[in-house]
């Protein structure tokens, strides 16, 4: 009834090959940027800002790219983490040993080393599939968290061993007043360091997130996308009709660590502030891919579906206990409730939907299309 | 040389202790292409119930050995009236029978058990022996059988906690096992391996939760009565403790071995390994030999925690162990028996030669984290399907 596409012609091949084709969905988008661009930064407190919507943007994207790798090529990776912390660590060092550089072209750069990085891993999947696979990325995650902690160049030997992100501007020298971009001088806010506003913060992880997010929508519908999923599908029968899968594995390695890379910078310089490598452990690794299975696999919109999931879960299952259990149950108890919780929820939502809540999604709009007729 | 020697000793000897912990992985995998996550889990599990079962007082055992009796005799029951009457066949009507009347126990026993702090533990065990009845609805002599023993052990063994704890622990595994096998894997049936391996990482979050909830999460000490002390063979310095883990990790395993070449379970579970369609086809029950299967890998966790926790203490550390054993798997192949054993034992020496000799003097240490990985992928990027794998032969 609301939900109908009748009547909506195309006459070009543009408007047929959009990304979104139907009105309402077109509506539905552009209401969702203004309430994500305008509405939230309005509204939202400093915990809604920071906690919940950064975490979430920065999370969406690393599960993104880790969609990208085993969802659409089919390369199962247990070292998101490791790549994420290649990306935030190669970051931090080039934005304070290159002061002049601006905060975009370090994520860039730091996204670009995460790329690398994955390439050199990614070399085993040329020869190893599946499980055997996944566990050698398991190296990567080890052998990048133990270099990071043994070699003190990368944290500038500081004692702590900890990564501060030094206070840094988005365009840098660019945008003041001898700059090529002056023009953009007034709006240049801090983005890391502890001067800079959640909102601000918010807003660039928003329009990182929303630029890559694009991009990756029109690679996996053009031709790119379409090679990484005939390797997925068969690889021998991909590389038959003429897809060489050196080059096509070794891409989908180094675009999925970009963008893990990207992500594990906005993680440290827009969320954390300062980090370790226990920001970047296995459990992290984990996290990403729960995000992915749980929001589909081979699903753009699942990333961001599964991310808001796995990072309200424990915010609502923390409200629950501390409206219902305050006082009754210990701390120890409720950690461990939480835990019990979590791994049934996942378990309870594999059951259900194994195709994830991009699915779920999927099922939704059908119904509405046919709404209120049930056939 | 010497010293060389005996750092190579002492890794191969706990390399053999890693391919205790692989062989979980290497049995559930073989007979249903899971990639068990939560082995790691299920170690610390099972350890923490021994533990913590050893440490219970008197009361409590004699409790539990009266109520395994009246529910052995309640299955006892229900094997009768299985066998001599018809509307008993049905294994629906047992099944509901047989949750009917321990209700009513329970809740009596349950409730008024005085045990104070050791209420909620005792309930733990109630629902345990409870469900192990219901599961055992269906074969109520296997269940009769087993809770006889158990109360026999509970009741008689007296002062001796040693066997009476591992003899509920057993049955705790195997109570698990079933029901991981009927809650999580039966609706998963069919669906691609990297599900089942993300339900598997779910399941090992639960698994500590409760591990941790019903039991607690400090470190225990657990002393099998062997002391860890060096001897000499031929001028090098062996420590006692690792000798006897390894001896009867190999035990376990040459048992497991014969288990699956001689009797006609393990037949069967190799005509599962070999092809599912297949062996259904020929009557072989899917469901039981899975249940069968994790029960197996349920027991060797059990002697997997036991032998780790004696030696560094009970505690939540023991899930790591996962780690350690995912390259030995890979190394030795996912499917192969005496490729965990090799592999365990490649992986034990190469990690502490090269941390003793390379990693301490010239990296900083703690290279023991990502070597055998590192070795791992090292070698697959030679032999893909590892040492002992079978080939990978792909059609379009």
């Amino acid at each position: 009834m609301i939900y109908r596409e009748a009547g909506q012609f195309k006459t070009t091949y543009p408007a047929d090959q959009a990304i979104f084709p139907i009105a309402q969905d077109r509506w539905f988008v552009a209401a969702l940027v203004v309430v994500a661009a305008v509405v939230v930064p309005l509204t939202a407190n400093q915990y809604w800002l920071g906690p919940i919507f950064t975490q979430f943007l920065v999370f969406s994207l690393a599960a993104l790219g880790l969609n990208l790798l085993t969802g659409y090529a089919g390369q199962l990776s247990l070292g998101t983490g490791g790549f994420m912390a290649v990306g935030a660590y190669a970051c931090y060092n080039f934005a304070l040993r290159i002061p002049e550089l601006p905060l975009f072209v370090d994520f860039i750069l730091g996204g670009g080393c995460a790329a690398c990085v994955g390439i050199l891993f990614g070399l085993p999947s040329l020869r190893i599939k599946g499980f055997y696979l996944a566990v050698a990325t398991l190296a990567a995650q080890f052998f990048i968290l133990w270099i990071f902690d043994h070699v003190g160049w990368f944290v500038n030997y500081d004692p702590t061993g900890m990564a501060s992100a030094p206070p840094r501007t988005m365009l840098g020298a660019w945008a003041t007043e001898n700059g090529p971009l002056a023009f953009l001088a007034p709006v240049n806010f801090m983005v890391s360091g502890p001067n800079a506003t959640p909102v601000v913060k918010y807003l660039v992880t928003l329009v990182i997130v929303a630029l890559l997010a694009l991009l990756a929508k029109n690679m996996v519908r053009s031709t790119t996308g379409r090679t990484w999923m005939a390797i997925r599908d068969m690889d021998i029968a991909a590389e038959i009709i003429g897809i060489s899968p050196l080059k096509t594995k070794l891409m989908v390695f180094a675009v999925s660590s970009f963008y893990c890379g990207m992500a594990g910078a906005l993680y440290v310089f827009v969320y954390l502030g300062n980090a370790d490598t226990e920001a970047f452990d296995l459990a992290r690794s984990f996290q990403i891919l729960f995000i992915v299975i749980i929001g589909g696999l081979g699903s753009i919109l699942g990333s961001f579906l599964g991310a808001a999931f796995i990072v309200l879960l424990p915010v609502l299952l923390n409200i629950t206990a501390s409206t219902f259990g305050s006082g009754t149950l210990s701390s120890d108890t409720l950690s461990n409730l939480e835990l019990i919780i979590f791994g049934g929820v996942i378990i309870f939502f594999l059951i259900i939907e194994p195709h994830g809540l991009a699915r779920l999604w999927q099922i939704g709009k059908e119904k509405l299309r046919l709404w209120p007729f049930p056939h | 040389m010497l010293f060389f020697i005996e750092v190579l000793v002492s890794g191969l000897l706990s390399g053999v202790m890693y391919s205790l912990v692989a062989l979980g992985f290497v049995l559930i995998f073989k007979a249903s292409g899971v990639l068990n996550f939560a082995q790691g889990a299920m170690v610390l599990f099972a350890a923490l119930t021994f533990v913590l079962l050893q440490e219970l007082g008197g009361s409590f055992w004699t409790w539990t050995g009266w109520l395994s009796l009246v529910f052995a005799a309640v299955a006892g029951v229900l094997y009768l009236l299985q066998r001599h009457t018809v509307v008993f066949k049905s294994p629906v009507v047992t099944g509901r029978l047989a949750a009917l009347i321990p209700v009513a126990v329970l809740l009596v026993l349950g409730l008024f058990y005085d045990g104070g702090q050791n209420m909620w533990r005792a309930v733990f065990v109630t629902l345990l022996i409870f469900l192990a009845l219901v599961v055992g609805a269906r074969a109520p002599k296997a269940a009769a059988a087993v809770l006889l023993g158990v109360a026999l052990a509970c009741l008689f063994a007296g002062e001796i906690n040693f066997w009476r704890s591992m003899a509920l622990t057993l049955v705790v595994m195997i109570v698990l096992a079933i029901a991981i096998e009927g809650i999580v894997l039966r609706p998963l049936v069919n669906q691609e391996p990297i599900i089942l391996f993300m339900a598997t990482i779910g399941l090992s979050f639960m698994l500590e939760g409760i591990a941790q909830g019903v039991w607690d999460a400090n470190v225990h000490a657990l002393n099998i009565g062997i002391e860890d002390v060096p001897f000499k063979v031929a001028g090098l310095f062996i420590s006692r403790f690792d000798i006897f883990a390894a001896l009867s990790a190999g035990l376990l395993v040459a048992g497991i071995g014969v288990f699956f070449s001689k009797t006609r379970v393990g037949r069967a579970l190799r005509a599962v390994a070999d092809d599912h369609q297949a062996a259904l086809s020929v009557g072989i029950p899917l469901q039981h030999i899975w249940a069968i299967v994790w029960a197996t890998a349920g027991i060797v966790a059990l002697f997997s925690g036991v032998l780790w926790g004696s030696k560094m203490g009970v505690q939540f550390s023991l899930v790591l162990l996962t780690f350690k054993a995912l390259p030995v798997l890979i190394l030795g192949g996912f499917t192969s028996v005496p490729g965990a054993i090799l592999g365990g034992l490649i992986v034990g020496a190469t990690e502490k030669v090269f941390e003793v000799f390379v990693g301490l003097p010239y990296l900083g240490g703690g290279t023991e984290s990502w070597s055998p990985y590192m070795l791992a992928v090292i070698f697959l990027l030679f032999r893909p399907q590892g040492l002992f794998g079978e080939k990978i032969i792909e059609r379009v």
